[in-house]
């Protein structure tokens, strides 16, 4: 273990920051002027670490070579498949952002700076293997996303989400390392191996409430029932692209870090967390299902659905195996998808003069004048309730798969029926832009980069995706085998 | 078919019209569907006069490792054949019968309808596990835009309710097939129908599978969901409803529950038994008291699907055969009853029956046409119904007297409700001017009318026709389920063999 490999393991993490950096200068010298070429070159450096990580999950690296920093952080086939989900949803956060915020007259140079340095901070969550980087990762990520979320500072929606989101992830922050100080003083090391070989020696009640502090702070960072009040309102409030950066990027990296605290850090004690972890998820499943039921702003309701999707990638941790994490992994590939064609998709809701449709009401009758951009919308919908052929199933199939061969049948059963109640809200939107007469309140004409990106999004959930379920499944499995293949 | 694979083109053809129907013109649209059907029904009687009666149990096997856990695996025996060729046949009927009723957004409709023929084909061709699936329940999709889009005032409630009921039956099938492929490793149908599960996980998987195709079928008191639906539905939708997705429940039936977990089949009949008798009974008295024609045929639909689940549950070769010709018959009778009912409807837009009456004095083609199918329902010999609810009773018949005698108060009932439908509708005065005005059968009509008695008349005069190709898989269904066949109730016992003395006595004489 030199300094030089590790160095060379963490280039994206070097690139994101040095080019952060660099882009701030520019921003501070050009202004906002230079908004829009600083967004173009953000996407061109994530594209770059897209790159940088890729041989990793292709080759599905794993062992000890790929750990920097003398055990501190990992660059394995996992961390690689998850920045990849990362380093997209942050490049579509930052491809739609253009169009909303120069309306208001918003697009700052500093949007796509928070970006990259929110995925420079989630980047290293889901390599982090040791509970200082987790940190670390886990406030220069949330540092960003909370200014993000107040980036449209004159809008009082905006403000409020901003400050919601940094007060209660303050609390939930608080509560995550209190559950580290537990952690660390009863098992007496921050490594994640260690922390777990120290509890394979014996478990005392302590570290039991460390675990359980952990995943408490890690379920508010991945919006799970019961931590999730907060989501609704931040994502209601957030402007949209924010949004759609929050319901993705942060999502992907807070589920790939706690499968790797849960999974190598906690694995021995697997038992006392299923629990939580089953509650968890039936309870988010739930919850998301029956809290969207009454929504009428369409960005609330994809925020009651992401917690019911939350819900759904739980049931892959439940089963606490690598069939678990590699189904985790499939259906946070496909969620992400759908996240970004839906936001996308709401994006694109605007009124004759160009101001967002956010009322769901307004939707009616969007099939008659809106063909496209309807079905795509339905697409998403009936993707998202999982019904097939559309690739949303998959996801779906995939976690259950995994649940019923850990043999978690009750499980896998009743989390399915409670996907039902989920469909219901689901259909509710298909059938107001279906069966109801027109208000055709949405006529705005939408930017060619939007339309792109829903026709990519659209593409891939349509059932042509399940031609990619090979190729997806074999790189799920070598990040998930490389996940468990911590010694 | 010397490798071409014509179950994959069935599949497309369709599919390709879809697609291209959603960008196309009313006129060109109804002109693209009509195309896409006839040229699947032109493949589908290629298939049938291709398919070796006697030979291999699963023909045109096509097989494709195209996804991660399972496969693009088709292929089909003579019962999935039938019930294709009672798809595609049917198909360009409802197109037909959509022609002018449907003026709103008809290239979407037509879009549906084939996309729905897709899954339909896929349904009963499908020999994966998980290709099924995504088959059966796909047809959701389609389903619920026909009913929500086009459907009648009470559209919406009809289509939520449509939807949610089968997506829960559905959704705990999954579960129970996911069980299965973790148990036996493979997601092949023909293997798994040859697969032993123990007695203690039939009876999960098999109550898991119940779930599903007792929503599908309809059987009571699951059943709800249909009157709501059919009346809501355009014509189209009805006859597809009627004829076609009803009878996934009874080759889920027939293809998965009785051959994958016989023993739990065995210890479940008197269950199926319960709610067909009541089935039978409940629905065709209230089927008897209705006032809007689509809900007493809708009613009368769930009373027939009683015969074909007890046929089902028969354990005998009797019984299977029966109920496979009960679900030709419904699909072909009650799909020319609901369009029946469209032709009206399409004259007058009301389809209470008090409405009309008399018409067989200004509309005789059309009487002779309704009485025929309406024979057909009541099962009159020489009519295709005839013949399955014949079959699938005397199947019955052999397991329980009891069963069978209440069930054949379904057919009485039946012929109460229908005959009493087409005394009002048909006979009497013409005491609605309106009704009275209406003009007899048009060309279009006279012909989707024709070809569906045709059948029906040729289904009912020559059934052998439709049993041969079937004939050897039922056996090998049947050979499967002997060794869980109940005790009939009847006891028969042989008698004793007659005294030899009385042959000898004439000898001395």
């Amino acid at each position: 273990m030199d300094w030089g490999q590790s160095l060379r393991l963490i280039a994206p993490e070097e690139l994101l920051s040095i080019s952060g950096l660099v882009l701030l200068l520019v921003a501070a010298w050009a202004g906002d002027k230079a908004a829009r070429a600083i967004s173009i070159a953000s996407v061109a450096v994530l594209a770059a670490c897209a790159f940088l990580v890729a041989p990793a999950l292709c080759s599905g690296a794993m062992g000890p070579e790929t750990s920097a920093f003398f055990g501190q952080y990992r660059a394995d086939a996992f961390a690689s498949f998850a920045k990849l989900l990362i380093y997209a949803a942050a490049g579509a956060a930052l491809i739609v952002a253009p169009a909303f915020f120069d309306r208001v007259k918003a697009m700052r140079s500093e949007y796509p700076i928070l970006i990259l340095f929110a995925a420079l901070g989630m980047g290293m969550m889901v390599s982090a293997t040791d509970l200082i980087t987790l940190y670390i990762g886990l406030e220069l990520n949330s540092l960003a996303a909370y200014v993000l979320a107040a980036f449209l500072r004159s809008d009082e929606r905006s403000a409020e989400a901003g400050l919601k989101y940094f007060v209660l992830g303050a609390l939930a922050s608080g509560i995550l390392l209190f559950g580290m100080s537990l952690t660390y003083g009863f098992t007496g090391t921050t490594s994640f191996s260690g922390i777990n070989h120290a509890l394979d020696a014996g478990r005392s009640s302590g570290a039991l409430f460390g675990i359980v502090f952990m995943l408490a702070g890690l379920a508010f960072k991945i919006s799970a029932v019961p931590f999730h009040m907060w989501t609704p309102d931040v994502y209601e409030g957030a402007p949209t692209p924010v949004t759609m950066f929050f319901a993705s990027a942060p999502k992907v990296a807070a589920l790939a870090l706690t499968m790797r605290v849960t999974l190598v850090a906690f694995a021995g004690q697997a038992a006392a967390w299923q629990q939580i972890v089953i509650f968890a998820a039936l309870a988010s499943i739930v919850v998301g299902a029956l809290g969207a039921i009454g929504q009428k702003n369409i960005k609330r309701l994809l925020a009651y659905s992401s917690i019911n999707n939350v819900g759904f990638v739980l049931i892959g941790l439940a089963a606490a195996t690598p069939q678990g994490a590699a189904a985790m992994l499939v259906y946070l590939a496909i969620y992400v998808a759908m996240t970004v064609g839906g936001f996308v998709a709401v994006l694109m809701l605007k009124d004759a003069d160009g101001v967002p449709v956010e009322d769901i009401a307004d939707l009616a009758g969007l099939s008659r004048h809106r063909k496209v951009l309807a079905a795509c919308l339905a697409m998403i919908m009936f993707s998202l309730a999982g019904i097939p052929p559309l690739f949303g199933f998959w996801g779906k199939f995939v976690v259950f798969q995994a649940a019923v061969q850990a043999g978690l049948v009750p499980l896998a059963a009743i989390g399915i029926a409670a996907s039902v109640i989920g469909a219901f809200y689901y259909l509710k939107v298909v059938k107001i832009m279906y069966f109801d007469e027109p208000v055709n309140k949405v006529v705005g004409r939408s930017d060619l980069a939007h339309q792109a990106l829903l026709a990519l999004s659209a593409l891939f959930i349509s059932p042509l995706g399940y031609l990619l379920t090979k190729p997806l499944g074999e790189l799920a499995e070598a990040a998930a085998i490389a996940l468990f293949h911590f010694a | 078919m010397n490798g071409f694979p014509i179950l994959t083109a069935m599949l497309l053809v369709p599919l390709i019209g879809a697609f291209a129907c959603l960008f196309a013109e009313a006129k060109t649209a109804r002109m693209i569907a009509l195309v896409a059907t006839l040229i699947d029904f032109a493949l589908g009687i290629l298939l049938w006069a291709n398919y070796d009666i006697g030979g291999a149990q699963w023909q045109f096997a096509e097989n494709l490792p195209l996804f991660a856990g399972f496969n693009w695996a088709l292929g089909i025996d003579g019962i999935a054949l039938m019930l294709i060729m009672l798809s595609v046949f049917l198909m360009p009927i409802c197109i037909g019968a959509s022609w002018n009723s449907i003026q709103t957004r008809v290239g979407e409709y037509m879009a549906a309808f084939l996309l729905m023929e897709t899954l339909m084909i896929g349904v009963f061709t499908a020999q994966d596990l998980f290709l099924f699936y995504i088959f059966f329940e796909a047809g959701l999709i389609p389903m619920y835009l026909i009913i929500g889009i086009w459907g009648g005032a009470d559209r919406i409630y009809a289509s939520y309710k449509f939807f949610l009921y089968t997506l829960l039956g559905s959704v705990l099938m999954l579960i129970a097939m996911l069980w299965m492929v973790n148990e036996t490793g493979t997601t092949d149908i023909p293997t798994l129908m040859g697969y032993d599960f123990t007695p203690e996980a039939q009876q999960w998987l098999w109550l898991a599978f119940f779930a599903s195709f007792a929503v599908k079928m309809p059987m009571w008191p699951v059943h709800t969901w249909l009157p709501d639906a059919h009346v809501q539905a355009p014509t189209a939708g009805s006859v597809i409803l009627a004829g076609v997705l009803l009878k996934m429940g009874g080759y889920g039936f027939i293809r998965f529950s009785l051959p994958m977990f016989p023993e739990a089949s065995a210890q479940f009949a008197w269950l199926i038994f319960a709610l067909s008798m009541i089935a039978v009974v409940y629905t065709s008295l209230v089927a008897l008291v209705q006032q809007d024609m689509k809900k007493l045929i809708a009613y009368s639909s769930v009373a027939h699907m009683g015969i074909v689940t007890v046929g089902l549950f028969a354990f005998n070769v009797q019984g299977l055969e029966g109920t496979m010709i009960v679900m030709l018959s419904h699909g072909l009778v009650a799909g020319a009853l609901f369009l029946g009912v469209g032709v009206i409807y399409d004259r007058l837009h009301t389809r209470e029956i008090d409405r009309y009456g008399g018409l067989a004095i200004n509309m005789p083609q059309y009487a002779l046409f309704f009485m025929v199918f309406t024979m057909a329902s009541v099962g009159l010999p020489g009519t295709s119904g005839f013949v399955g609810e014949f079959l699938s009773l005397a199947g019955i018949y052999q397991v329980s007297s009891w069963v069978t005698l209440v069930c054949t108060t379904g057919i009485i009932l039946g012929a109460a409700y229908m005959l009493y439908l087409y005394a009002r509708v048909f006979f009497g005065g013409q005491k609605n001017a309106d009704a009275a005005a209406m003009r007899d059968l048009d060309p279009r009509e006279w012909a989707m009318m024709a070809s569906l008695a045709a059948v029906v008349l040729w289904m009912g005069v020559y059934p052998e026709s439709f049993l041969a190709p079937m004939r050897s898989d039922i056996a090998a269904l049947d050979a499967r389920l002997a060794r869980a066949r109940p005790m009939g109730d009847a006891r028969l016992k042989p008698g004793e063999p007659r005294k030899i003395e009385a042959a000898a006595d004439e000898g001395a004489h």
